[in-house]
């Protein structure tokens, strides 16, 4: 598949949401809502739940299914809100020593009027600052787009996994042609270019592992795709288990501190 | 009428007619990639007031508008010069270069421009320096270098001068500008982000003040990670400080936007910086600042 057949799967409306793999690689999801300051963003869908057994916080950013939902949650799109829940959720879970599970599908942070007003640049820099420093195991799962600082603002990891159709990029190839050429139509091209796709970011060493996706893509079999997600994070919980809280911190900060070198 | 005459003007009217980057430069912010603004001629003209403006009067005034008080941009050494103590000024990582991880068409002859243009290997200048006789660390980015867009090589000095802030246990002061994250360098740009705002996070656990110092234009990025994370953050008036661009939020709602929208008088009201001070009284405000802190908490 060339990077651009592989945007075009991340994107596809068939392909399972976060709130399917929620649903079948967790149990007991009990959702929270809110941050407590503003409102509560429904493009992200957070709360507890339960994986093999073990108490877990577990966030996504929720593209929608139907056209009404799509909407209400804007595509997946969060406002600051939505990261200040995301981030009030984290801050629980290192509370109560709970592992937090998140799982990354959107286009990027919401561009709007209010986004401004209220802070984006400010709540997605908050998310990165506190998550480089949460005293309990956090793992990442890209399930779909992974549209630049929207989507690392809850992927400050020890573990970012991404599946194996699944895209993460600095901005839309669309964006990146229509900035670095001036033509939105070289968007193939500019896929190609830019090492956005998961075996690309793997060798780059910005995602940790890919995870692979059964019968080639996860809208052929998602009852498959979700055991995958599980299996993973399943297995790194366990890993992660037996570091001291420091040795995790340290670990997440030493990979961070040495990306791009 | 000149608009930033007079002080007790409200700051929403002050900035109302201000040029966004993009009206100023005709283009959305992360494409304001690479001109540089070095001054050729006898004078420049002001984006604010339309006035012509001669260099020597500039010069004078440290680039604000003599007729309406605008902001011109300021380069990097420039600013450093008027913050610092004479003769304390210790830049270092002056070398420190990214590299090319997307073997982008062009990229790499492109920094080479921008380096003879502008005589810095990249877009942010980090030193060692006293500010009214306090130890600090100082950084300071230059929008004529890419549009100071945030790759490995201002990631990693910029880290590099929290890390010694940290070790030396003295604040840093960072005065920002940034058109967003360096598309040419792909994801390795979007990890600076983590990159920083990590690095800011040790500087909160040990203590160590933090100042930022907003100036024209911060955004994309850079805003979303270590410019929105000061203890104080300042900034000039009429800066231009957000996240997304002005063109992408006006396609995404349909909606023209507000005056003054994304002004540091808006940041302001929204209560996300704490004062807006004129350039000329930045290094006063900075000491007294750092005075409070006495130099760091023991
Ligand atoms: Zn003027």
């Amino acid at each position: 598949m060339s990077a651009w057949d592989r945007v075009l799967a991340a994107r596809d409306p068939k392909r399972p949401t976060a709130k399917y793999y929620i649903d079948q690689a967790f149990d007991g999801f009990f959702e929270l809502h809110g941050d407590r300051l503003f409102a509560d963003d429904p493009a992200i869908v957070g709360g507890l739940a339960w994986l093999n057994g073990v108490a877990v916080t577990v966030i996504g950013q929720e593209k929608g299914v139907t056209p009404r939902e799509k909407t209400l949650r804007r595509f997946g799109s969060p406002n600051p809100e939505g990261y200040r829940k995301a981030l009030r959720l984290m801050e629980q879970a290192e509370k109560f020593n709970r592992p937090v599970i998140n799982l990354v599908d959107t286009q990027g942070a919401y561009c709007g009027v209010g986004a401004e007003e209220r802070g984006q640049g400010r709540a997605i820099a908050d998310n990165l600052m506190r998550m480089m420093a949460l005293r309990v195991p956090t793992i990442t799962v890209i399930l779909g787009e992974g549209g630049s600082g929207g989507a690392l603002a809850l992927a400050v990891s020890d573990r970012v996994a991404i599946l194996e159709n699944a895209v993460y990029s600095i901005l839309s190839p669309e964006g990146f042609a229509s900035i670095l050429w001036k033509d939105a139509s070289r968007a193939q091209e500019a896929a190609e270019t830019m090492k956005l796709t998961a075996g690309e970011l793997k060798a780059l060493g910005v995602v940790d592992a890919v995870i692979m996706e059964p019968g080639g893509d996860a809208k052929n079999n998602p009852q498959a795709a979700a055991e995958a997600v599980k299996a993973y994070i399943a297995k790194e919980l366990e890993t992660l288990g037996k570091l001291s809280v420091e040795e995790l911190v340290q670990a997440r900060r030493a990979k961070f501190r040495a990306m791009g070198r | 009428m000149p608009l930033f005459q007079r002080k007790n003007q409200t700051t929403l009217v002050v900035v109302r007619g201000a040029p966004s980057v993009e009206e100023r430069q005709n283009v959305s912010v992360g494409e304001i990639a690479d001109s540089p603004s070095i001054p050729s001629g006898m004078w420049e003209k002001c984006a604010n007031c339309g006035s012509i403006v001669y260099n020597e009067d500039l010069l004078r005034t440290n680039k604000v508008c003599p007729g309406c008080g605008y902001h011109f941009r300021l380069s990097a050494l420039k600013r450093l010069e008027l913050t610092a103590d004479e003769g304390t000024l210790n830049i270092f990582n002056a070398e420190l270069r990214g590299g090319d991880p997307l073997g982008f068409p062009g990229y790499a002859e492109k920094v080479e421009k921008m380096r003879a243009a502008t005589g810095l290997d990249e877009a942010i200048v980090t030193a060692e320096a006293q500010i009214g006789g306090y130890d600090c660390v100082l950084a300071a980015m230059d929008s004529n270098f890419m549009m100071a867009s945030m790759g490995y090589a201002v990631g990693e000095k910029f880290v590099q001068a929290a890390e010694k802030a940290l070790s030396k246990r003295v604040p840093l002061v960072v005065f920002t500008a940034s058109g967003g994250a360096r598309m040419q360098e792909g994801m390795v740009s979007l990890m600076q982000m983590a990159k920083a705002s990590g690095a800011v996070s040790e500087l909160n656990a040990a203590g160590v003040p933090y100042i930022v110092v907003l100036t024209d234009p911060t955004t994309g990025g850079v805003t979303a990670s270590f410019a929105m994370l000061g203890d104080i953050t300042l900034a000039e008036p009429g800066a231009l400080v957000g996240f997304a661009g002005r063109r992408v939020i006006e396609q995404t709602t349909k909606t023209s936007l507000p005056p003054g929208f994304q002004s540091a008088e808006f940041l302001l009201e929204k209560g996300f910086i704490d004062a807006i001070v004129p350039r000329n009284e930045l290094r006063e405000a900075l000491i007294r600042l750092l005075a409070f802190h006495k130099g760091v908490r023991p």
